[in-house]
């Protein structure tokens, strides 16, 4: 491989945005993957590609109206799961569908699917503007600080919330708090695997890290690690290739997933 | 002596059954209380009410004159050590981690080797505790529930999955928390003789509150001891 593609300005701006994206994923994943919501973040995904949908029709910049409706949808989510004693899965599949069947009416109604429809389902990072790269840094700095700054009360929340409760951490409002930095996190997460594959982005390289982290921190590392390296070696292989970004990015961090696995198994990780 | 713990009227109704029925008692600071009663005597409710989990009560609870019901800080106070270590096995979090997690002051973090060394468990500090044996998690809840060094520890019946050597060492290092620290101590147990050597109060619960006083009292009394054991035959026969 040439080295000549890293001086293109397209490619700079994907690996940058790209690796600020593949950060701030997963640490929200962490959280969303040992609160057993995994699927949250596809739910939100799928349920903000309505918003996107809702804002090509109205003529408005579509991920604004995403932002709106992923945030919204992340309150009803947990509104319901609470009020009406749905479970968490059958909630999130709720969300999912009703997601996708409202972006599919919207649609219909202006007219078809367009190359920006396709965009936001694949991801388009090749095409991230200056403008694009400074937005997502400047909130993914305003995520992770917030996360920083709770850090304790949203780490004990997830370990247990009735012992959480009981030392004082206003258990309820960081839960909320962490879903609607979840809703943030994925329609800026759109731009770069699309609305098909975010899931992959919040769940694999935790679930991978996992096996290797002792502490808390180490573990968050180790998935931010494994998120960037997949990221980055995923758009340039997919450059060279010719192939969808998107794609190969998540076949990357399958790949440190299965070979994780494979070291798990001839016993030359600890058992945890 | 201050007061620590003060109920008074306490009741509890859920749609079926009454779990507590006008609950009054006081324990005093420093005082190790020992709560007994058979399964379903309105312990957990007691429990939950008392830390905050239950606010559908009538009656008040205080800490300290604080009631729990208006003050937003009563909880300071508390340690509480639950029955169960309950979290996901491979969360990825060592022993550090987890007393970290309940630590209210960053610039204290001194405090968790300290409390780690207290409870013979500082070698395990950076081990994941999902990898921990019974006895060893117990001694990580009891460090986490007395890291922000509390005035009353809440124990739950912390000893289930435990071998006898740790119930040993649990015991005794209740007993110094108590004798040496100050800790005023609740301990609802399901032993009798265990209460029997370490409480200096027992309360007697099953619905209501059938026995309140010295343990001296309670244990040299046949007659309510006889009716006590009787109670949790009873229901001991009633679940088999």
């Amino acid at each position: 491989m040439s080295f000549e593609v890293l001086t293109y300005g397209f490619m700079q701006r994907a690996i940058l945005t790209g690796a600020i994206i593949a950060i701030l994923s997963s640490v929200i994943g962490l959280f969303l993957v040992l609160r057993r919501y995994s699927l949250f973040g596809d739910a939100l995904a799928h349920s903000s590609f309505g918003g996107i949908a809702l804002g090509l029709f109205a003529g408005v910049y579509p991920l604004w109206t995403a932002y709106g409706v992923s945030i919204l949808s992340a309150l009803i989510i947990t509104k319901i799961k609470t009020r009406y004693n749905i479970s968490g899965d059958a909630s999130i599949a709720v969300l999912l569908s009703s997601g996708i069947a409202a972006g599919l009416v919207i649609i219909s109604f202006s007219g078809g699917f367009t190359l920006d429809i396709f965009s936001f389902l694949f991801g388009s990072i090749l095409l991230v503007s200056v403008n694009d790269t400074v937005v997502i840094a400047a909130l993914t700095g305003a995520i992770l600080m917030v996360i920083l700054l709770f850090f304790r009360q949203i780490l004990y929340s997830t370990f247990n919330e009735k012992q959480a409760k009981v030392s004082g951490v206003p258990v309820e409002k960081i839960n909320y708090l962490l879903i609607i930095l979840a809703g943030l996190t994925v329609v800026t997460s759109i731009q770069l695997v699309g609305v098909l594959l975010i899931s992959a982005l919040f769940v694999i390289p935790n679930v991978t890290a996992i096996m290797y982290g002792r502490s808390f921190k180490q573990t968050m590392f180790i998935s931010m690690s494994f998120s960037v390296f997949s990221v980055v070696s995923g758009i340039l292989i997919s450059y060279v290739f010719d192939i969808t970004p998107a794609g190969t990015i998540v076949i990357f961090s399958v790949a440190i997933l299965a070979v994780t696995m494979g070291i798990k198994s001839a016993g030359l990780l600890s058992k945890n | 002596m201050l007061n620590a713990v003060e109920i008074s009227n306490l009741t509890v109704k859920y749609p079926e059954v009454i779990a507590l029925d006008d609950v009054s008692f006081v324990v005093k600071q420093g005082d190790f209380l020992g709560i007994i009663g058979p399964n379903g005597a309105g312990k957990s409710t007691l429990f939950d009410s008392m830390l905050g989990l239950n606010t559908t009560y009538t009656g008040t609870i205080k800490f300290f004159d604080e009631d729990i019901k208006k003050s937003k800080t009563y909880h300071k106070s508390i340690g509480y050590v639950p029955q169960r270590p309950e979290f996901e096995n491979n969360f990825p979090a060592t022993v550090s981690d987890v007393v970290r997690m309940a630590l209210r002051k960053k610039s204290d973090e001194n405090k968790i080797d300290e409390v780690l060394q207290r409870l013979w468990i500082h070698e395990l500090r950076n081990r994941r505790i999902g990898e921990l044996s019974g006895g060893q998690l117990q001694r990580v809840f009891i460090a986490k529930a007395l890291v922000n060094d509390p005035k009353i520890l809440i124990l739950d019946e912390p000893i289930t999955g435990v071998d006898q050597q740790n119930i040993d060492l649990f015991f005794s290092i209740l007993k110094e928390l108590n004798s040496k620290h100050g800790i005023t101590i609740i301990w609802s147990s399901h032993d009798l003789d265990a209460v029997n050597k370490l409480a200096n109060h027992v309360a007697c619960l099953n619905r209501t509150l059938f026995f309140h006083g010295e343990s001296e009292k309670f244990f040299s009394d046949d007659e309510l001891v006889k009716q006590y054991s009787e109670a949790s035959m009873q229901e001991h026969m009633h679940h088999h």
